[in-house]
């Protein structure tokens, strides 16, 4: 295995292995909770927290641990870590751990914390690992947070609707309603929305990325030119 | 699209997709003009509005993508997909609401899937069914009523006039729940006779409704003469409508009959111009019968005992789904071969 570097590990979790857009891991809550801005934030966080826990404990372990038991081990890390998550919840936040219900629980299953752990955590020392913990997590509540303020833009026409759940009463007035008397979207808050929504934000992850090549194609200088060479008659020239 | 060469079947003559489209919008025009008889001006301004922003957002799309604009927007399917939308929709739906449907229509489930005869969904329906779940309200109290029963009708600016606004709901002296809603909600706790009391019935029927379905049976029939489409999926469809009702609903005390399910709701326009999208319908003549079997058999079920109004688009978005499959089992034989091999190949023959 390569050890990668710091800024690599940053890019990857952030943007070029992003869990929702490229890996296309923990749909499941990705989908079922981004009808708002909070609810966003309020799994968002509690991912984060979930993935550098268990990335930071599995890499603890990783010499301990065989070959054969380390899925069921590495589940019941993430599993501790997802109750001391729903406990915090439980105890600070409770009006938003009820609106989330089940899917605080459902963050074991999430495929992107197993296999942040099996694939990078269990082979590498606790920094680096504590690091791509942190950034997938990033990663992951920056799509989840762009998202559902997509779907509650155009859902419900407000942004940051009821923030108050899970940062305070300061944070009550924060709504901001760009129209008057809006007619619900259902469509946006129902989850056929969130699978078109999701949609296009990898189209336009993709098109950015396509974008930028093109660009860096354009900037590098043109590689030298192969027509002065011998005639050959087998192979490709490239 | 025109293809100069044919293989087998082989055509008289190539009839390219711009003709076909221009005589599905003549064969309309009949369904269109008792529309605007007993409905007001409503659908004809919807189908204007409609057609002019499919043409722009085809448009749009196909300069975004790089593609001969005039060459795609001569073939006339933009058009087509926005005059379904405008012959389907309520009467005094707001502007916005087509607007949506139209452009979810041609710009994600038509151009984003690749654009004419790669879309696995009809597109105007997946507009249709979007607007109908996102504006519930809209989409099921602008249904005007027939023009008969109005005291004061309102007139062309008028009807202008209340599309263009921005609110969800037109006047309520103007609108009312379709025929089929009415006798469902009414029947739980009447009798059929005093249900049909109510003047929208009519004759029995439902009156306006009766007239623009025939409007459309006759439009249908001229396509299938045309051959423009074959008659496997209307008659599969009307079959299939017509059989549910027969086995689970010939008590109209309980359910409505069988005429009212053929007449009163969208079942012609249905039959005969929805479902028979070439390109995301079922291929094989077989395959079009068990298509439009399924789509009828779904109606019934949705009308009867979902919640809906009616039910034409998610049954028809539900057999899209199906078409693949029902394209794997129904392959014909091809002359000159032998008997076509259908679905998985079993085991057995190795």
């Amino acid at each position: 295995m390569t050890t990668k570097t710091s800024s690599e590990i940053i890019r990857d979790g952030l943007w070029n292995n992003n869990p929702a857009l490229v890996q296309v891991l923990g749909l499941c809550p990705l989908l079922a909770v981004t009808s708002t801005v909070v609810n966003a934030i309020g799994l968002g966080l509690a991912t984060l927290m979930v993935l550098m826990g268990s990335n930071l404990a599995v890499s603890l372990i990783r010499n301990f641990v065989g070959e054969s038991v380390r899925l069921p081990a590495f589940v019941m890390i993430i599993a501790s870590f997802v109750t001391c998550a729903e406990l915090l919840m439980q105890a600070f936040t409770y009006e938003l751990y009820q609106i989330l219900g089940i899917f605080i629980p459902l963050i074991v299953t999430n495929c992107a914390i197993l296999g942040r752990a099996d694939a990078f955590a269990s082979k590498t020392t606790p920094g680096p690992a504590l690091l791509d913990g942190a950034m997938m997590g990033l990663g992951f509540l920056a799509v989840l947070v762009v998202l559902g303020g997509m779907r509650e833009l155009i859902g419900q026409g407000t942004l940051f609707v009821d923030m108050n759940l899970l940062l305070g009463p300061m944070a009550a007035d924060w709504v901001i309603r760009p129209f008057e008397s809006y007619p619900d979207v259902l469509f946006m808050v129902l989850p056929p929305g969130a699978f078109v929504g999701l949609g296009l934000l990898i189209a336009l992850k993709n098109g950015i990325d396509n974008h930028l090549e093109k660009r860096r194609k354009a900037t590098e200088p043109a590689p030298a030119a192969s027509g002065s060479k011998r005639v050959r008659v087998t192979g490709n020239v490239s | 699209m025109a293809f100069a060469q044919q293989s087998s079947p082989h055509a008289h003559h190539a009839r390219p997709t711009s003709r076909v489209m221009l005589w599905v919008i003549i064969a309309a025009l009949p369904g269109l003009f008792a529309q605007t008889v007993f409905f007001g001006w409503g659908n004809l301004i919807n189908v204007v509005w409609c057609v002019a922003l499919a043409m722009a957002c085809e448009a749009a799309i196909l300069k975004l993508r790089n593609k001969p604009i005039g060459f795609f927007l001569k073939d006339n399917t933009a058009a087509v997909t926005g005059l379904l939308l405008g012959l389907s929709l309520p009467q005094f739906a707001p502007w916005w609401v087509s607007g949506i449907a139209v452009v979810s229509a041609i710009v994600v489930a038509k151009q984003l899937y690749g654009g004419l005869g790669s879309n696995p969904f009809n597109p105007a329906m997946v507009g249709y069914a979007l607007v109908l779940i996102s504006f519930p309200v809209a989409m099921t109290t602008n249904w005007a009523e027939p023009a008969l029963l109005w005291k004061g009708a309102p007139g062309f600016s008028e009807t202008l006039s209340t599309i263009a606004s921005a609110k969800q709901t037109a006047v309520d002296g103007w609108t009312m729940a379709t025929p089929l809603d009415e006798y469902k909600h009414k029947i739980a706790n009447r009798t059929a006779a005093e249900v049909l009391q109510h003047p929208t019935f009519g004759n029995g029927i439902a009156r306006g409704w009766e007239w623009v379905n025939a409007g459309f049976l006759a439009g249908g029939l001229l396509l299938v003469l045309l051959r423009i489409i074959t008659w496997h999926i209307p008659v599969g469809f009307l079959a299939g409508l017509a059989a549910m009702s027969l086995a689970f609903g010939s008590n109209a005390d309980q359910y409505a009959p069988l005429s009212m399910h053929l007449l009163a709701g969208g079942t012609m326009l249905g039959a005969f111009f929805i479902a028979t999208d070439p390109v995301s319908a079922a291929t094989s003549h077989q395959g079009k019968l068990i298509y439009g079997a399924g789509i009828g058999v779904l109606i019934y079920l949705i009308r009867t005992w979902g919640s809906y109004p009616d039910a034409v688009a998610f049954s028809v978005l539900l057999m899209n789904f199906a078409v693949p499959f029902i394209d794997h089992y129904t392959p014909p034989r091809t002359y000159g071969h032998h008997k076509a091999r259908r679905g998985v190949p079993s085991r057995k023959q190795g």
